[in-house]
């Protein structure tokens, strides 16, 4: 068997294959719900219903696709350059903790400036923490994997110190949990009668800003042409360390902000289990969209439908629903093999 | 002070320390065998809590213990082989296929355990490998206790650590793993398929680390729970280049980490309510990225790690 480079892949073939992938992902996972003696149909219609079927479903759903789009373009931004920044989990966490300090009004601001405060506060917070990490890639070579890795241990650790600490609500019954956001901290609801909030917007226009920025900007092209080749780029005179240092100020931020809206817009106040692996899907959603900023959008709502709806199946029928994370996952390798199969062709040996 | 001498000289003190260090001598050296061969394998988060799984459910499931290690063993090389073949012959990313396997090895486990498990709040046990003293050894003045009185897997990493050193440096076999790791083309010139090496050592390099996992639930908690790797994966990843990829240093640093480990839980007591637990539970991420800075100056990276070989492209 031989792999053979295509040299022009077709656009229909470039945007077919992460759909052949996903539909891929539902065939392979049909083994696990049938095992489940549901019927395979019935589930999937369930999840789809539970995800999309209704204004209720919808909305959670988007609400749910906010913060993954956020830590998904965070992903997607730092992998063009080559950064490979796993820690998005702890800066979304970094984030949300500023976000509730500055929201809480612990610092003496006016009302006004406080949901502002807060939303940029939460964005330094996770620029600064990948940072770290990637200074220490681009002076001493440490791998930045299993550092941004380790962090996001490292800053739940901190989350959890300070709510049961200094951050701890003296209202909170004795639950690890921080005080909530004033009134003035809060981001607008998108929807009556739903939970859906102004992050949404924030995430749309991040992606839309993004693939600007990739398109037509010279940052844009700096990022790319370091994550290609960073000694080519060194050559062509591109600062490429200062070009990682942007790009981690840009992911570690949006991953941040994803913190800081959840805090905003949805729950009010912190707690540990803020986050179940938005960090961790957003790296899927960012492979899903192959790192293309709209593409995101795409993915995150595909991913967050995955959730919402195994949520919904799983209280109907006897599927666990693990099930999503099983999907995502199978997703994200099948997209993988896709991607594969776009750059080259399989011919049988000669 | 007295009380910190007097646990550093303690037979308890190091029979925890090396218990605490199975997991990770195994997980370090299945890491360090994919990586001599030129594949970075981030499943081994996943990897690990698949072994977990695996081992406890075929013993929970009425099987041998050392079955239930075969079979975690068995579930850990297909995960590899799944890992392997994405990045070896298609040459896929590294990095993200191994965050793909991570998270299928994970959600599978969960799912499975879910499945077999339905309505459970306390996870069932099973009847783990109980300590085996050697006859003479374990009479020993405290190494005899520290050393010598533990469960079979922990003599079972001790040996592995001798059988991939002398495979490594001593074999063929060995020799073809790191020539595919330090320069394919040359291992291709000399008749070495470049692609079969390393999809075996992935391979093996994940049973290992599957075995790692299946130590904590056969023979450190008896029982199988959500989040129970816990970052063990990611810490023997950092492991691997404390170690420089030698699989002695490798041994020296998982204990020096367990002891680390033992010591700031023992510490946690004497301490106590002076600092939050949270301190304690941060220093070992800490010292795995202080180590991964004092290292990474001089680490000698297999030349190859995470550089796809396809047979005759030009590179």
């Amino acid at each position: 068997m031989l792999f053979e480079p295509r040299a022009h892949p077709s656009a229909a073939l470039r945007l077919l294959a992460p759909a052949g992938a996903v539909v891929a992902a539902l065939a392979l996972c049909a083994a696990l719900i049938a095992w489940t003696g549901t019927g395979v149909g019935e589930a999937y219609a369930l999840l789809f219903q539970g995800a999309l079927g209704s204004r209720f479903a919808l909305a959670e759903t988007l609400t749910r696709a906010t913060p993954l789009m956020l830590t998904g373009l965070a992903a997607a931004v730092a992998f063009r350059a080559k950064l490979w920044n796993i820690g998005a989990e702890g800066q979304l966490y970094a984030g949300a903790l500023v976000a509730v300090i500055l929201g809480g009004g612990m610092l003496d601001l006016p009302g006004w400036a406080l949901l502002p405060a807060a939303l940029l506060g939460g964005a330094l917070a996770g620029s600064a923490l990948l940072v770290g990490p990637t200074v220490l890639k681009t002076r001493l070579g440490v791998d930045e994997v299993v550092t941004t890795l380790l962090l996001n241990f490292i800053v739940l650790l901190f989350v959890s110190m300070m709510l049961e600490g200094p951050l701890k609500d003296p209202m909170g019954m004795g639950w690890p949990q921080s005080a909530p956001v004033l009134p003035e901290a809060e981001l607008p609801r998108l929807l009556e009668r739903s939970r859906l909030h102004a992050g949404l917007v924030l995430a749309l226009v991040a992606a839309v800003a993004l693939w600007i920025m990739n398109t037509r900007t010279t940052w844009g092209y700096e990022i790319k042409a370091v994550g290609a080749n960073p000694a080519a780029a060194g050559f062509a005179g591109i600062p490429v360390n200062r070009v990682m240092l942007k790009v981690a100020v840009l992911s570690g931020g949006l991953a941040g902000l994803a913190g800081a809206a959840e805090i905003a817009g949805l729950r009010g106040y912190l707690t540990l289990d803020l986050s179940p692996g938005f960090g961790y899907s957003g790296i899927v959603v960012a492979m899903l969209a192959q790192l293309h900023p709209l593409g995101v959008i795409a993915a995150s709502v595909f991913v967050a439908a995955v959730f919402v709806g195994a949520d919904a199946m799983s209280r109907t029928v006897a599927v666990p629903n693990y099930i999503a994370e099983v999907l995502v996952a199978v997703s994200l390798l099948c997209v993988l093999v896709s991607s594969f199969l776009v750059r080259y062709r399989i011919r049988r040996s000669p | 002070m007295g009380e910190i001498a007097d646990l550093l000289l303690s037979a308890t003190f190091w029979a925890a320390t090396l218990r605490i260090a199975t997991p990770y001598i195994l997980g370090t050296l299945g890491e360090l065998v994919c990586e001599r061969a030129g594949v970075l394998n981030l499943g081994i988060e996943g990897i690990m809590t698949l072994g977990a799984l695996a081992g406890w459910m075929a013993v929970y499931q009425g099987a041998g213990l050392w079955t239930g290690v075969l079979v975690a063993a068995l579930a850990g090389a297909l995960l590899g082989l799944l890992h392997a073949l994405l990045t070896v012959p298609l040459g896929l990313s590294q990095h993200v296929t191994g965050i793909g396997v991570t998270l299928l090895g994970t959600s599978l486990s969960y799912y499975v355990y879910r499945m077999a498990l339905p309505q459970v709040s306390t996870p069932p046990t099973v009847e783990p490998f109980q300590p085996f003293a050697v006859p003479v050894l374990s009479d020993i003045p405290v190494i005899g206790p520290a050393l010598f009185t533990q469960t079979p897997l922990t003599y079972a990493a001790l040996a592995a650590v001798a059988l991939v050193a002398w495979v490594l440096y001593r074999t063929p076999a060995g020799l073809a793993v790191r020539m595919v790791g330090e320069n394919p083309a040359a291992a291709e010139a000399q008749g070495i398929d470049v692609t079969a090496v390393r999809v075996g050592a992935v391979v093996c390099g994940s049973a290992l680390m599957a075995v790692g996992g299946a130590f904590l639930t056969l023979s450190a908690f008896n029982a199988f729970f959500f989040n129970m790797i816990n970052g063990r994966g990611w810490i023997c990843i950092a492991l691997v280049v404390f170690a420089s990829w030698r699989p002695g240093k490798a041994l020296l640093g998982a204990v020096l980490f367990a002891a680390f480990d033992a010591f700031q839980l023992r510490l946690q007591q004497i301490v106590g309510p002076a600092l939050p637990y949270q301190v304690f539970l941060m220093l070992p991420y800490l010292l795995s990225i202080l180590a991964l800075v004092v290292m990474s100056r001089r680490a000698a990276y297999p030349r190859a790690l995470m550089i796809p070989f396809r047979k005759g492209e030009r590179h």
